[in-house]
């Protein structure tokens, strides 16, 4: 099941297993029968480092999500709340422990906290008066979950608020590990995705991204509508079409999948179509089988014939149900502004599409992400323009939405323009993020994620590998943050030799969040032949824009 | 737990910290889970019958049979019993179990990042807190006796902290003077462990008098921020708001008042808190929003008032024919609008509830006014209403057509009510640009309108082209073969 986390330049299934001993040992430690009630955000990532068979060897018999009331009758000695550090989270739990005192017979709580202990949790709980009922009280760092052979995430929902914490907690750890461990990795990158706000509000066009931007990828598994996956048999006239969306998890280890994922939505077409003769010329094999062991032969090959047909109905459905977004007239214009802003035209004018979108109300979501869009372009709008885009969303979205608006001028994603200059002209040119001959069939730059603009995240990794940032100075002077560069000694017996032709290995590690599209751009720079550079990608979250803004808007109460 | 343990003496040996011991190993834990061990031996599960690819089960709503979030469906539904079969059929449930012998890899990311092991200790971080220390000293069930040595000892400022940061028990109530209480607090912010910096945060936050707290927070940035973050997760607003008040951080501290709005739900209530929020030190232009923000709930208050009891009492007309989904409270401004348009269009604009008062009262541009009226009016299929929004007169009393918004919205908006005919094609009529006129007749099936244009654009292979699209036999294409075989229209293709 995970054999696709080893397939990458460095081996990430260990990473799994070590995750999987901790939560064996944690278990054990509560001896005894067992049941787990989940802070049902965790499930996902959770499944993605176990099933529930490892939990059942280890004495899990019942499971429940975490509810207010009282817990669910359950014969088992021990309850186990695996939850994340939520204050909310610990008045549901003191509910489920206080009504559980006054009847049946006493069994023994624990708690394990994902991805850290936190101390105003436990005051709760202790306010509350139930601390003192948990034998056991942990946590389980959860810290990065491997999804992909070249791709780790931590999930943290509200990673980007948290990064500069991060950054001063990664190089605390780094200064104080011991390097007596082998090293897997030449170079770390670590990336602040304040330096890149521009990347994650364009629309991602490859096929992931896609998905991604349109059904939203939850823990490596998309919910689709199910109307598309009927299942087609004779006699069987679409009586019960099924309700429920249809559940599909998305990783390397589906052959396709790994084919197209990362290539421009354009060019899947194509490989579906092409997929598809080969398949059903495949199948007409079997005319052609006129032997005994001829037949044995092509019987053999059925399930993997038939995996694949199955593999190749899922993706030429989701084909289907993203193209008739994108084929769509406001799709067409949206993506039409985006990439005049991107290109760097009329950026700093109220632009009338945006208008149009608050006049007919669209989803503020999408309003915001153009509006950010065009503010970064721009670096920052000019005062009269970004009052009236304000105004007109108080009106429209309602005056609450002042707080939304503050967080993201917070958090540089929609302010004023500082000093009537814009710089980012000068960035676009010198990193040329803007590319006006895309091959979306067959790449030859990075930009073909977005049909041309190249993301200023993976250029920087790009550039820094190939002729390195001196040539850049002026621009990373203007981009916001600091940057430093550090080399970390070696002892010298640890100094890998490299064979000729070998590629070094980099971990880009992205603060605050990555996007598909970012992703697909650098597993691109891994496979040119003369790359010279293979990517391992780490990250707080993966996002998209959407993701993002939400995780910045003031939740209604 | 063995292993762990082994791991962590390594660490404290083999780190330049002052090594400690602690006596808090727990037999009776070690042996049952031994003993458990043996108990639960395992079944290694062999896949007879399950065909070769490498598919996942997948039950039909996806998840995979056998994952987390699919089985606290099956188990909390019922005995789980009956799953059994089909769980032990699911394939590699075991592939990793194999290896959990084999020795672990020393590379994980995790240790890569992080200096010290887990699951070190389980006490409570929150006793450090304890509001005095005969109070610590009081057992709690479910602990390891040798912890409670450790109370008693003097511990330097430096290992409470690194105790603190273990999870290990510790009073802060011996750190008296002020110096004693700041490097405490400079010690943990040098840790960089939040949960350090909170617990002494806390026991600042009761021991000092705000004005010093604060004072020594400004200058130490890091432990500033956590206190900020701290009081918002417990919701001190009061302290809050002294604190930026003390700061003279005057947008947060005007933004973290309003926020508390959200959280009143009396419709009286709220209105009267916004009306504290009126005076509050805002940019300019937000003042306004905030002030308009507080005058439009005072109006949904009263048209909320008014149009529940015409409703209730069932004799107006609009209200019974056109029953309420909502309350109009808390509904943005151009809802409010539009709602105003569609109840109360007619209204003199003394009233509060009258469109024109709105637009007044709270300047609404006459293209987001017009936009609005036109939605509300086409709705209730209110043609005429619709005709006057458009109809200027000039002072000689001519009439005349005019759309701050373009006709070709107007079209648009109208087709979306379901607009009849005859009305879309007098609004197309009026849209100025030739090609987007076509367009939208095309679109909206105004036949008339795409043949006469035709006619007058003297293009005659389009209006060929168009033939096709109609319907045999229809009046339509009759009046196409008409223009085409008149004979007085000089066509220029």
């Amino acid at each position: 099941m995970a054999a696709h986390l080893s397939y990458g330049r460095v081996n990430l299934n260990v990473l799994r297993e070590a995750v999987r001993r901790e939560l064996r040992e944690f278990l054990d430690k509560c001896a005894g029968s067992k049941a787990i009630v989940w802070d049902e955000y965790l499930t996902g990532p959770f499944g993605l480092i176990a099933q529930y068979s490892l939990l059942k060897e280890h004495e899990v018999e019942k499971m429940f999500t975490l509810k207010g009331n009282r817990l669910p009758a359950a014969d088992v000695k021990n309850i186990i709340f695996f939850v994340r550090p939520r204050l909310e989270l610990m008045d549901i739990i003191a509910e489920n422990v206080l009504s559980e005192d006054r009847r049946g017979p006493a069994r023994d709580f624990h708690i394990l906290f994902v991805p850290r202990r936190s101390l105003l949790c436990e005051q709760r709980l202790k306010d509350l008066g139930v601390l003192g009922s948990f034998i056991h009280r942990e946590e389980y760092s959860l810290d990065l979950i491997p999804f992909d052979g070249d791709l780790l995430s931590m999930e943290s929902e509200s990673a980007f608020k948290q990064v500069a914490n991060m950054m001063i907690r990664m190089k605390r750890e780094f200064t104080g590990s011991q390097n007596s461990v082998f090293p897997v990795f030449d170079n770390l990158l670590l990336l602040d995705r304040n330096v890149d706000l521009l990347t994650p509000l364009a629309t991602q066009l490859t096929y992931e991204g896609l998905i991604d931007e349109i059904y939203g990828i939850q823990n490596s598994y998309v919910k689709l509508p199910p109307e598309k996956f009927a299942p087609k048999k004779q006699g069987d006239s679409g009586k019960d079409l099924p309700t429920e969306a249809k559940k599909l998890q998305l990783n390397s280890a589906e052959e396709l999948y790994a084919e197209i994922r990362d290539k421009n939505f354009n060019a899947v077409g194509s490989v579906l179509s092409k997929k598809a003769k080969v398949i059903s010329a495949a199948f007409e094999e079997r005319h052609n089988a006129k032997t005994v062991g001829e037949i044995k032969q092509f019987v053999s090959q059925l399930p993997h014939m038939q995996a694949a047909r199955g593999s190749l109905a899922n993706h030429t459905s989701i084909a289907e149900l993203i193209k008739d977004v994108t084929t769509s007239e406001d799709f067409f214009d949206k993506l039409t502004v985006e990439q005049e802003f991107m290109s760097g035209i009329d950026t700093d004018k109220v632009n009338s599409y945006v208008e149009d979108c608050i006049a007919q109300k669209h989803p503020l979501i999408k309003v915001l992400r153009l509006i950010c869009l065009q503010s970064v372009c721009n670096s920052g709008l000019k005062q009269k323009v970004l009052d009236y885009y304000r105004r007109e969303i108080l009106q429209t979205y309602g005056y609450e939405h002042i707080l939304t608006l503050y967080s993201l001028e917070k958090a540089g994603l929609l302010r004023p323009q500082a000093g009537g200059r814009n710089n980012y002209p000068t960035i676009r040119k010198t990193l040329r993020l803007w590319m006006d001959d895309v091959n979306e069939q067959n790449p030859t730059d990075i930009s073909y994620v977005y049909s041309g603009y190249a993301p200023l995240s993976v250029r920087l990794a790009q550039l820094l590998s190939r002729p390195g940032w001196r040539s850049i100075e002026e621009v990373l002077r203007i981009l916001p943050g600091p940057h430093f560069e550090e080399r970390q000694p070696l002892p010298t017996g640890l100094q890998k030799k490299r064979q000729p032709g070998e590629n070094r290995v980099t971990l880009i590690f992205f603060l605050g969040g990555v996007t598909y599209a970012e992703i697909a751009a650098l597993r691109f720079l891994s496979q040119l032949e003369d790359g010279g550079t293979e990517y391992v990608i780490a990250t707080t979250k993966l996002m998209n824009g959407t993701s993002w803004i939400e995780s910045l808007m003031e939740k209604p109460v | 737990m063995n292993r762990t343990k082994g791991d962590e003496e390594e660490y404290w040996n083999s780190s330049k910290f002052k090594a400690f011991t602690f006596d808090d190993e727990d037999d009776e834990l070690s042996q049952l889970k031994e003993s458990k061990r043996a108990v639960n031996s395992l079944r290694d599960f062999v896949d007879d019958d399950d065909d070769d690819d490498d598919l996942e089960r997948v039950s039909w709503s996806g998840e995979p049979v056998g994952s987390i979030s699919w089985t606290i469906k099956e188990t909390a539904g019922n005995s789980g019993s009956t799953h059994e079969g089909r769980e032990q059929k699911s394939r590699n449930n075991f592939s990793s179990y194999g290896q959990l012998s084999k020795p672990v890899s020393t590379y994980s990311l995790s240790s890569l990042f992080k200096g010290r092991t887990r699951f070190g200790s389980f006490q409570s971080l929150s006793d450090a807190l304890s509001d005095t220390s005969a109070k610590s000293y009081a057992p709690e069930l479910g602990r390891p006796k040798g912890e409670y040595r450790d109370y008693s000892n003097d511990w330097s400022l430096s290992d409470t902290v690194r105790r603190l940061r273990k999870g290990k028990v510790c009073s802060l109530e011996r750190f008296r003077s002020l110096q004693d209480k700041l490097q405490l607090l400079e010690e943990a912010v040098s840790m960089h462990d939040g949960n350090v910096i909170t617990a002494v945060l806390i026991f600042l936050k009761r021991t000092l008098s705000k004005e010093i707290l604060f004072r020594e927070l400004e200058v130490r940035q890091v432990a500033l921020r956590h206190l900020i973050h701290f009081l918002k997760e417990i919701g001190d607003q009061k302290l809050l708001l002294d604190l930026f008040r003390f700061l003279d951080r005057t947008d947060e501290l005007a933004l973290s008042h309003y926020r508390e709005h959200l959280n009143i739900q009396d419709p009286e209530k709220r209105k009267e808190f916004l009306k504290t929020c009126v005076g509050l030190p805002f940019s300019a232009e937000d003042s306004a929003h905030i002030q308009d923000h507080y005058t439009l709930l005072e109006r949904q208050i009263i048209i909320e008032a008014t149009d529940r009891h015409l409703e209730s009492a069932g004799q107006t007309e609009i209200f019974r024919k056109h029953p309420r989904k909502a309350s109009i409270l808390n509904m943005p401004l151009v809802t409010t609008l539009f709602y105003s348009c569609f109840y109360h269009y007619t209204e003199a604009e003394g009233t509060f509830s009258s469109p024109v008062n709105l637009k007044k009262t709270f300047k609404i541009p006459d293209k987001q006014y017009v936009l609005t009226a036109l939605a509300a009016r086409a709705k209730l299929r209110a043609w005429h209403d619709v005709d006057a929004l458009f109809t200027t007169k000039n002072w000689l009393g001519y009439t005349k057509k005019r759309a701050p918004i373009g006709f070709h919205r107007v079209v648009e908006i109208l087709h979306k009510n379901s607009a009849p005919v005859q009305i879309l094609q007098e609004y197309i009529n009026l849209v100025e640009d030739v090609d987007i006129k076509l367009n939208l007749a095309t679109k909206f099936k105004c036949h008339d309108v795409v043949i006469d244009t035709c006619r007058d654009l003297k293009d005659r292979q389009q209006l060929v082209a168009y033939r096709s699209k109609v319907d045999k036999g229809s009046a339509e294409e009759e009046k196409i073969d008409a223009t085409l075989n008149n004979l007085h229209i000089r066509w220029k293709n």
